[in-house]
């Protein structure tokens, strides 16, 4: 039987072939037939997984919270040196130096990506703003909002830290950072389903020592990972309650 | 707990004669410093089922002013605020253990004598149907919400 493996789509576009590596790579390695399906969206993603069509999944917290709450999904390990964290820019000309500047009526460009979009609201409480006297208008991609900004059709962009840095220098120059997040304990999380729950510990322990070996190192490199850490479903949990402390 | 220093202070300070749920007693000194949690910085702290703490992030430490190890161990009251009333926390206590969110303004001490305000929340770590203890994670605060809970905790 073959079983469906996902990513949150608020990576990188340029990963994309990284994870087509990954899963032929993890295939091979746990001898399971995997097919790697990408959502557009934030919301087709989670239709799929309402529908029971997903197995393995590469989640972001937001959505990690509700696989392993309420779909039984077990975490699996997370990315060393990585943590979720966002950025919220303007346009580099903008007057705004901080967030406390930001006025009732600011204009926010943002993706549909809750994690993101939860931490960008909560950086923006110290100015009283919220969803009542902000408006948002939502794309589909981060470039789109770099471009919202670049045009003045928003006064704020919602970014994810990775994203952001990736944007091009020309981009950049062009934008400015106002305020990012340092969360540090906020993760993407590999989880397993129940319905490849058998291979949970296979998977595990073949993803703890892919830096050791050099094809691995290769696939490792095409993500943009140094390596894989083990994360156990307390420090999962953990993870959950925070995240709950931080949902409306 | 260990009464507050005078030699840790920085700056003119009152002192305030704490009685605490459990029974104990501690001077606290405090002055009108304030410290703004830089923003986009979360607090995060757990404690077990009685309120001690056993976990606290950097943020938490750095705005504290207390070393980890003076932490660990000791119950949440140690950053108690004279200016913060009970009736505060006796919701907090009772919302948390009906394993509901509770949030709220929170004016608190730090070991220098100064203060720092936050938005908290609170919530029950709920494992296999059991409470095994409590998560608080705060943010930082609006100056409008701050003054309307500073005039609030006057009258309670
Ligand atoms: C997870 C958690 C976090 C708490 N954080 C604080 C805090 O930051 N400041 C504080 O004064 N009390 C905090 N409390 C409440 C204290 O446990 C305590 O109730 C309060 O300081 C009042 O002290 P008293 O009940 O002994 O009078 C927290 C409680 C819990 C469960």
């Amino acid at each position: 039987m073959t079983h469906n493996f996902t990513v949150s789509p608020d990576f990188n576009p340029g990963h994309i072939s990284g994870w087509y590596i990954f899963n032929t790579w993890l295939q091979r390695t746990i001898n399971e037939e995997l097919h790697l399906e990408l959502y557009n969206s934030a919301s087709e993603q989670r239709k799929a997984i309402a529908d029971d069509r997903v197995d393995l999944i590469y989640a972001n917290p937001y959505d990690a919270t509700a696989l392993v709450r309420d779909k039984g999904f077990f975490p699996v390990a997370r990315a060393d040196n990585k943590t979720d964290e966002a950025i919220i820019a303007v346009n580099h000309e903008s007057p705004i130096l901080n967030v406390e500047q930001l006025t009732d009526g600011t204009r926010i460009s943002s993706t549909d990506d809750p994690d993101v979009r939860m931490m960008c609201m909560i950086m923006l409480e110290p100015a009283g703003l919220n969803k009542s006297n902000t408006s948002t208008t939502q794309r589909d991609a981060y470039i789109l909002i770099a471009k919202d900004l670049l045009k003045n059709d928003a006064d704020v962009g919602f970014f994810l830290e990775e994203t952001y840095n990736e944007l091009s220098d020309m981009t950049k120059k062009q934008l400015r950072p106002i305020v990012h997040s340092q969360i540090h304990v906020i993760h993407h999380l590999l989880l397993v389903g129940p319905k490849l729950a058998h291979k949970k510990d296979d998977i595990q322990s073949s993803l703890l020592s892919m830096a050791d070996d050099s094809k691995g190192v290769g696939v490792l490199k095409n993500l943009n990972f140094e390596r894989w850490v083990a994360v156990e479903q307390e420090e999962a949990e953990f993870m959950i309650d925070l995240m709950d402390t931080l949902a409306e | 707990m260990k009464d507050m220093m005078p030699d840790n202070i920085s700056g003119e300070y009152q002192e305030h004669l704490f009685s605490y749920h459990d029974g104990t007693q501690r001077k606290a000194l405090f002055t009108n410093i304030e410290t703004q949690l830089p923003e986009g910085r979360l607090i995060v702290s757990r404690t077990n089922t009685d309120g001690i703490i056993i976990d606290v992030n950097q943020p938490f430490i750095e705005m504290s002013a207390y070393h980890k190890d003076e932490l660990i161990g000791q119950p949440h009251y140690i950053l108690r605020h004279p200016d913060m009333p009970a009736a505060a926390f006796s919701d907090l206590w009772k919302m948390v253990q009906q394993r509901n969110k509770w949030h709220g303004y929170v004016k608190n001490l730090r070991k220098d004598g100064g203060f720092y305000w936050v938005y908290a929340t609170v919530i029950a770590n709920i494992r296999k149907g059991d409470i095994t203890g409590f998560t608080s994670v705060r943010r930082r605060a609006s100056r409008a919400k701050i003054n309307e809970a500073e005039i609030l905790y006057q009258t309670l």
